[in-house]
């Protein structure tokens, strides 16, 4: 702990912890908790907590089980993996739930983005803009979804059909001519103000002066964002790409509320379609193995992430 | 003539107030719309000025006991997140101050179970709680809430306390402060502003947390976000009710989110910036 010459660097405060150290170090430190003991509360009830459930989902999996049919029980082999794997309604799923995670976190960075840029410039009623910007981060995902699908959404009576109509357009059926963008339109409206909040905070800390001295030199505009902010604001987009791309597999209450996966498999995600088969179907086995192509799905993009993103977060 | 500087100004405010109030127009249009009658609530644009009623409170008060949902919603959110600060706290001050050769790699397995998506468990958790008789109540989803933003808080937290010097906690185990010394008198008070935001995150992620509060509760323990399914098919095309019921059950949070926004712009960083 002590290497020699720390002596003449370190402060009044640290020779005062070095004497008492040597005086009589084991008399003045109290109790200390064991390491172990601090630790394990959350990490063992994570590990239970995780470990218990994906073991019995992986134990289901491989085991016939529909409450429809109580009869029918015992080992399936891979029959549920074999089934599933030759239903086209999986890579649907996987393309559709890909598609969702990644339009939307590409839109929520870009609107976050400009959103950071904008309120760092100091206007009038900025805060109460602010304010109104990140308000849809507190709406709950079913209540986003009946909005948009019914007061916006609707093609005869939601208000861009209104709006469509008075400029002489044709509304647009949103749910029936583009039912996978409508829903990554809602995501990414919950969404922006997760990225802007995160992307303004960062701004915050954007050295003033080095922004100033670039314009100095010239740069303005577009060429400033280009080489200074951009540059300085990838570690917190990359804090957004990780923590969106992890809530984004698990979008659920938005598909069953405005398009219940359809039309036909238009809009069923990964995590849609295993609700379709254990709730729907109460397939149990089958839904179980579907759960652990996600959970396989989930953690090849978590792998890929991490590696490119997370290990340098965690330095 | 404007400098260019007050052009930008000028050019921002316009930008960002116009961005601002399209971001915030659907929340505004549904407030609007829970104050119309039914017929005018589907008249578009068209009924932009109406007499405001109070009817669709009132049917709403009739049919669902609205006090309900919200402190069911109030009691899992809090108790919930009071929790999973209480068991990350002595986690992370232990990760942050004693790190062991192993502590990065336990941080990046705690955020992976948060990439268990939450329906490849949901059979098993769901027979596990009906098999304590637990579906339907407040414990279960406290339960589920409490693990579910655990990775999360452990996270925030851990931004946070790297941000404290270690010679501080170093020198109160000197002066004889226990453990639970050090993180009560010494870490949280340091801390509190990060703890904070970290607990508003928390609150809010399970205020609005639709999955397992609609897998599992159905009348006893259901929080607002179930109240507001329950309206959305029958009630589907009284456009009327359902935005007074979707205000009744966005409101306290939005409220408490204009309250604490600005300790959570200042908080919700996940250490990206130093």
């Amino acid at each position: 702990m002590r290497k020699r010459g720390d002596d003449n660097l370190a402060g009044p405060s640290m020779s005062i912890i070095h004497l008492s150290q040597g005086l009589d170090a084991s008399r003045r430190i109290s109790f200390q908790m064991p390491k172990w003991l601090l630790i394990m509360p959350c990490i063992g009830l994570l590990f239970v907590w995780t470990t218990f459930p994906l073991l019995t989902t992986i134990y289901y999996s491989f085991q016939r089980y529909n409450l429809l049919s109580p009869m029918m029980t015992g080992s399936a082999g891979i029959e549920n993996y074999a089934y599933l794997f030759t239903d086209p309604a999986l890579y649907a799923a996987i393309a559709n739930t890909l598609i969702l995670v990644g339009s939307v976190v590409f839109v929520t960075i870009a609107v976050g983005t400009l959103l950071a840029v904008l309120f760092d410039q100091d206007f009038p009623g900025r805060n109460i803009a602010r304010v109104l910007a990140i308000s849809p981060f507190f709406v709950m995902p079913t209540v986003a979804a009946l909005i948009w699908k019914n007061l916006l959404m609707h093609p005869i009576y939601g208000v861009f059909a209104s709006i469509a109509n008075s400029i002489g357009l044709a509304p647009v059926d949103w749910f029936t001519q583009w039912p996978l963008l409508s829903v990554v339109i809602i995501v990414s409206w919950q969404w922006i103000p997760f990225a802007a909040l995160i992307l303004i905070t960062a701004m915050q800390s954007l050295d003033g002066e080095q922004m100033e001295a670039a314009r100095m030199d010239g740069a303005r505009g577009i060429v400033a964002f280009r080489y200074i902010v951009l540059p300085f604001l990838a570690r917190p987009i990359a804090i957004v790409v990780l923590i969106e791309t992890i809530f984004l597999f698990s979008v659920f209450a938005e598909i069953l509320v405005t398009t219940g996966g359809g039309p036909g498999l238009e809009t069923t995600n990964l995590t849609y379609l295993i609700y379709i088969k254990a709730i729907l179907e109460w397939n149990i086995g089958g839904a179980s193995a579907a759960g652990i192509v996600s959970i396989v799905v989930a953690n090849v993009v978590a792998f890929i992430l991490v590696a490119t993103v997370a290990r340098n977060f965690a330095k | 003539m404007l400098s260019a500087r007050q052009r930008t100004t000028l050019y921002s405010g316009i930008a960002g107030w116009t961005l601002a109030l399209c971001l915030f127009f659907p929340i505004f249009w549904m407030l609007v719309t829970s104050f119309k009658t039914e017929a005018e609530a589907i008249g578009g644009m068209n009924s932009l000025f109406f007499v405001p009623t109070l009817e669709n409170y009132t049917a709403i008060n009739e049919r669902a006991n609205y006090a309900s949902y919200l402190l069911n919603s109030v009691v899992v959110s809090f108790t919930a997140t009071v929790l999973a600060l209480a068991i990350a706290l002595p986690t992370v001050y232990s990760m942050v101050f004693f790190p062991t050769g192993r502590t990065k790699d336990v941080l990046m397995w705690i955020l992976s179970t948060k990439m268990l998506p939450p329906v490849g468990v949901l059979v098993p958790i769901y027979l596990m709680f009906k098999s304590v008789h637990l579906i339907d109540s407040r414990a279960a989803l406290i339960v589920v809430y409490t693990f579910g933003n655990l990775p999360i808080v452990v996270w925030m937290l851990y931004s946070f306390f790297k941000d404290v010097p270690g010679e501080i906690i170093e020198a109160s185990r000197m002066d004889g402060a226990t453990t639970l010394q050090q993180i009560r008198l010494i870490l949280v008070p340091l801390t509190l502003p990060g703890i904070a935001s970290t607990g508003l995150l928390s609150v809010i992620l399970c205020w609005n947390e639709a999955f397992w509060s609609i897998n599992l509760t159905s009348t006893a323990a259901a929080p607002l976000t179930s109240l507001v399914a329950s309206f959305s098919s029958p009630e589907g095309l009284f456009w009327a009710k359902l935005s007074a019921v979707s205000s009744l059950a966005v409101a306290p949070i939005i409220l408490f989110g204009w309250i604490t926004q600005k300790q959570l712009v200042r908080g919700l960083t996940f250490g990206a910036v130093k």
